[in-house]
């Protein structure tokens, strides 16, 4: 917390508070049925319905570990 | 018949041997020696790492049951099932703050239950008392639910016998082998257990997802069969994509299981049980490897189609029990051994959680029942003993309502459980962020979520098993005079209601002035932890 107030880290404080939003990102998308409420193309025999669901679960877990490392970790708490 | 089996029956027997001597001797795994308190036999001693707590929360919120039931819902309606996974996607990310946020003001404060935080946090055994009661009477049938899917395996292994006792007695015993070492080692039987499970669960998905496609015409074939049966079927809801009316319903019931997973006691106690916030956070992280587990569990429910497996007739003349499919599916298609191993998965997959549950449950009643209303100087040591006895009641509760209970009306009263778990969301969850809620208004709103939920879900009849009144979650729109087919989850609309009244109440009391319970300065220093005193937080039941 101490080095928020050191000179030249005030950009990477915004960064901070404002990276917790990209979590809305994967709370959002997996709710909006028509984007991926079809059936086609399909990947590996998986109608787009199924294999961009279980993609969005990588997303979700991705954008976690950024927000935890540049929020949670970097704040040093 | 049990002879076909006898080698699944082996390896099922051997992996449950091996399980139970875990159990019981888990209690001396990284102990202080002691169990003669609430937080070494309920919580673990507070202490288990990311690994333990991945494990830990992992077998307690991707049950058996889950295993079971999502496939099942595939197999009969396809697309509409696959809403697990959406929702054990927005999950983690929507309560990754709170999560942190409820551990530190748990760990600061010694609370051990969400309703310890409404305790404190509103000033009022009131609210907590509700707190801790809609979170008993929602895990009791989820726990009755894990045992449905231990008895659909031991059903496929022909291990169930005809009627009455002997019908029963498999999972009596599997019960009480649980109940035994839980009461010894509590939280720590669970986590050591849970890592035999989840290797296990692990095992058995990457083997069907890899052998399974092959011999039924790989992944094309499978979803060509679902598309060809649900085409053949005279519903208009079925099918591998969602029907236009059928979205509303897949967006609020995906939203509302989210917003109800965390509220569930047993996933407090596992959050509550880490070393750290950054347990819990890389934990939200980390969790998600079990959702892609579960998108492959989901899609067993179109190999089963696929393979043309058939579910085995249920309790009741005329119907069958679709939670057989995925037991079935592994018993035609995989090699003896590997069923027996799957089986194992499944049916540990059930004690796991149930165990969990009933320690959650056990803490409830003895933080926020009987501390608060029958012996408010109950010591740690006193409290430790109440809450392993209260365990074994819970399981023995849960027992009944297998036994006692067709499992139709306890899959029925898990539908009712997650509708009212929700209406803790303000009390718990909010309660972490909003500083100008009122307790009177907070019980007005339970009050009236549950009103509604209960309503709503009266009004749903279930076509299938020709009952009138809790038939499902879907409520018609049409029944509120919309003209339209969609449906829409009755939970979202509950806590809506709940929201609305909780916010509207606090405005209105405080604007009058009616006492809040708690001063601002006490809420404050529960909240961020600064002291506005030196002495420990106020009217908290601390320790």
């Amino acid at each position: 917390m101490a080095d928020i107030e050191a000179p030249g880290n005030r950009t990477r404080a915004g960064v901070r508070r404002w990276i917790g939003w990209l979590l809305a990102v994967p709370i959002i998308v997996p709710l909006v049925t028509p984007l991926f409420n079809v059936s086609t193309p399909r990947l590996w025999g998986f109608p787009a319905f199924y294999w961009l669901q279980i993609a969005f679960i990588v997303v979700g877990s991705a954008v976690t570990i950024v927000v935890y490392r540049t929020a949670v970790v970097r704040e040093g708490e | 018949m049990w002879r076909d089996h006898v080698t699944e029956i082996v390896v099922f027997l051997v992996l449950f041997a091996v399980v139970s001597v875990a159990g019981f001797a888990s209690s001396r795994w990284r102990s202080r020696g002691r169990m003669a308190d609430l937080d070494e036999w309920g919580l673990g001693g507070r202490r288990f790492g990311s690994w333990v707590t991945w494990f830990l929360i992992g077998g307690d919120l991707y049950t058996a049951y889950t295993f079971v039931a999502i496939p099942a819902l595939l197999y009969g309606a396809g697309a509409a099932g696959f809403f697990a996974i959406p929702y054990s996607v927005i999950t983690y990310p929507i309560v990754f703050f709170v999560l942190a946020r409820f551990w530190d003001v748990s760990r600061r404060n010694g609370f051990v239950t969400p309703a310890d935080l409404a305790r404190a946090r509103f000033g009022s055994p009131t609210l907590a008392l509700l707190v801790a009661l809609t979170g008993i009477v929602a895990t009791m049938p989820y726990i009755a639910l894990q045992l449905v899917g231990l008895e659909a395996t031991l059903r496929t292994m022909g291990l169930t016998g005809q009627s009455g006792w002997a019908k029963n007695l498999p999972i009596i015993i599997a019960f009480a082998i649980l109940a035994a070492y839980t009461y010894k080692a509590g939280l720590r039987a669970s986590a050591l257990t849970a890592f035999v499970k989840d290797g296990l669960i692990y095992v058995v998905i990457i083997a069907a997802v890899v052998y399974l496609p092959g011999k039924l015409g790989g992944w094309s074939g499978i979803f060509d069969a679902a598309q060809t049966k649900f085409a053949a079927t005279p519903s208009p809801s079925d099918g591998i994509t969602l029907p236009s009316h059928g979205q509303l319903q897949y967006i609020t019931l995906a939203l509302g299981s989210a917003l109800a997973l965390f509220l569930y006691p047993h996933s407090a106690t596992g959050v509550l049980a880490a070393r750290s916030k950054r347990v819990v956070m890389r934990n939200m992280a980390a969790l998600p490897a079990y959702s892609v587990l579960l998108g492959f569990v989901a899609l067993l429910g179109y190999m089963a189609i696929a393979a043309g497996v058939k579910p085995l007739p249920g309790s009741s003349p005329g119907t069958v029990d679709g939670n057989t499919v995925v037991p079935q599916l592994f018993d035609h298609q995989f090699p003896a051994w590997l069923a027996g191993l799957a089986f194992a998965a499944i049916g540990i997959g059930a004690l796991i959680p149930a165990g969990i549950m009933s320690i959650a449950a056990a803490n409830l009643f003895t933080r926020n029942i009987y501390r608060e209303f029958f012996d408010r100087d109950a010591g740690p040591a006193r409290e430790a003993s109440v809450a392993k006895l209260a365990s074994l009641v819970v399981k023995v509760g849960a027992l009944l309502c297998i036994v006692l209970i067709n499992p139709q009306f306890s899959v029925d009263l898990q539908l009712i459980g997650g509708v009212i778990i929700l209406q803790t969301l303000p009390a718990v969850a909010l309660g972490l962020y909003v500083r100008w809620l009122h307790r009177g208004a907070l019980i007005a709103g339970w009050a009236a979520g549950m009103v509604t939920g209960m309503w709503m879900l009266y009004r749903i009849p279930n076509p299938a098993t020709h009952h009138h009144h809790f038939g499902g979650s879907a409520f018609p729109l049409s029944d509120l005079g919309f003209h339209t087919t969609n449906t829409i989850y009755v939970g979202i609309v509950a806590v809506l209601v709940n929201l609305v009244v909780s916010v509207a109440g606090s405005l209105l009391l405080n604007a009058s002035k009616v006492s809040s319970g708690v001063s601002g300065e006490a809420v404050a220093e529960l909240l961020s932890g600064t002291p506005a005193t030196a002495s420990p937080a106020e009217p908290a039941p601390a320790r």
